[in-house]
């Protein structure tokens, strides 16, 4: 218990400095940290799988996008550090956070006793999905949905994101590009690093039917690992009209979505999954799935075409 | 009073960060601070769900996965919002030279 107050605090305590620190870089910094030590307390909290998403995409890939943002915004920095609010403004805002802290608090404290939980329904019915992992089963049969809709959102994410680009570099290349330097530190780690990093995200995802792991986690670690080629200028970024890039993003969402509407036919309703097949037909959608995710991520990351 | 279990402790603690995020969400001026404390205050709305996820512990399962299963699709959506976010606000920067959202522009 100990062990948990200090974390807690520690939690709060980098929480407070991202929002505390006076430059955005060091405030991005703390929210790395702060990832990282909530990625500790899902472990804490029994929550594996959270934890390894929260490590990677809370902490990693978004650390890495805030890292980008905060020094082509540096610029910037300067003149808005002046721009103090009046302490009255002050005073308000930090009296409605603690009011609305205090709600949230209340509510932790008169929650239900017994807990109401799922958990016995979820074991109960595992046997059927095929899978051992009752967090996968949730994800990909109980509430498959609630995944189908998810990798939706990252493809109108991007959409939308694409569509800042001004009309020169219209379907063209994002980010700027990177040259290798055959010597240079990033080169070395990127060769080193990218096809340890691919198995890696391979093995989450495939482990992720029996154990803390799956298509997310897996997804996240690939994207990584091209962000990282990317970065070190192994590899260029596609062009965002590439005809194969397309086909990668929406093969996720467009087999999930085509075996659902199957499942009308042969087990009686969407997203149904007939019995003895439940396991190879979960497996045909998590593998174009986690590629379409892995892609989708990087080019969130990437961000709209910069070069023609 | 009942005794302080790990889910009430990091229960109280998620109320904590929502509160700390949402004041650096009103007072910072740059939109780049404000991405990032609304990702705080996510965070502590996760661990909220963390909180009631491990009362649910039950069937041999140290919490209950529903809750679990929400917060990773949370995750994935908080990250491609951030992404657009920070794409909307890098574009604003590129057309005008400004990154803040002071009321003479």
């Amino acid at each position: 218990m100990a062990f948990d107050i200090g974390l807690a605090l520690l939690v709060l305590g980098v929480g407070a400095w991202t929002v505390a620190a006076r430059d955005t870089f060091a405030a991005v910094v703390g929210f790395v940290a702060y990832g990282l030590l909530l990625a500790l307390v899902w472990v804490r909290l029994a929550a594996p799988d959270v934890a390894l998403t929260e490590a990677a995409l809370g902490s990693g890939l978004t650390g890495g996008l805030l890292v980008g943002a905060s020094t082509r915004l540096r610029r910037s920095e300067t003149r808005a550090v002046d721009e103090r609010q009046p302490a009255s403004l002050r005073l308000a805002a930090a009296v409605l956070c603690t009011l609305v802290s205090a709600g949230v608090a209340a509510i932790v404290l008169l929650l239900p006793e017994p807990a109401p939980t799922l958990a016995p329904q979820a074991m109960v019915n595992m046997a059927a999905t095929g899978l051992g992992n009752p967090v996968t089963a949730v994800l990909m049969a109980y509430r498959a949905i609630d995944t189908l809709l998810e990798t939706v959102v990252l493809l109108l994410a991007l959409v939308g994101i694409w569509s800042l680009a001004p009309d020169r570099v219209w379907g063209g290349v994002p980010g700027p590009r990177h040259q290798a330097e055959p010597d240079g530190r990033l080169t070395f780690i990127a060769q080193l690093l990218v096809p340890v990093g691919i198995l890696v995200g391979i093995h989450i995802f495939w482990i992720g039917s029996v154990a803390p792991g799956g298509e997310f986690q897996g997804a996240t670690i690939l994207a990584a690992m091209w962000i990282l080629a990317m970065m070190a200028g192994l590899v260029d970024a596609p062009a965002v009209s590439r005809r194969w890039l397309r086909l990668m993003l929406v093969a996720g969402p467009a087999v999930f979505l085509t075996i659902g509407l199957t499942g009308f036919a042969v087990a009686g309703s969407f997203l149904a999954y007939p019995e003895p097949h439940a396991q190879l037909l979960i497996l045909m959608i998590k593998i174009p799935v986690t590629l379409s995710i892995a892609a989708t991520l990087a080019l969130l990351v990437a961000g709209p075409p910069e070069r023609a | 009073m009942r005794a302080m279990t790990e889910a009430t402790l990091y229960g109280l603690c998620s109320a904590a960060l929502v509160g700390v995020g949402l004041f650096g969400l009103i007072m910072h001026p740059q939109p780049l601070r404000k991405i990032l404390a609304f990702n705080l205050i996510g965070g502590g709305v996760f661990l909220l769900f963390g909180a009631v996820a491990r009362r649910g512990a039950a069937a041999g399962l140290g919490g209950d996965p529903v809750p679990q299963a929400l917060v990773i699709t949370g995750l994935v959506v908080a990250f491609a919002a951030t992404a657009l976010a920070v794409a909307l606000l890098l574009r604003l920067f590129q057309e005008t030279g400004r990154a803040t959202l002071g009321s003479d522009g």
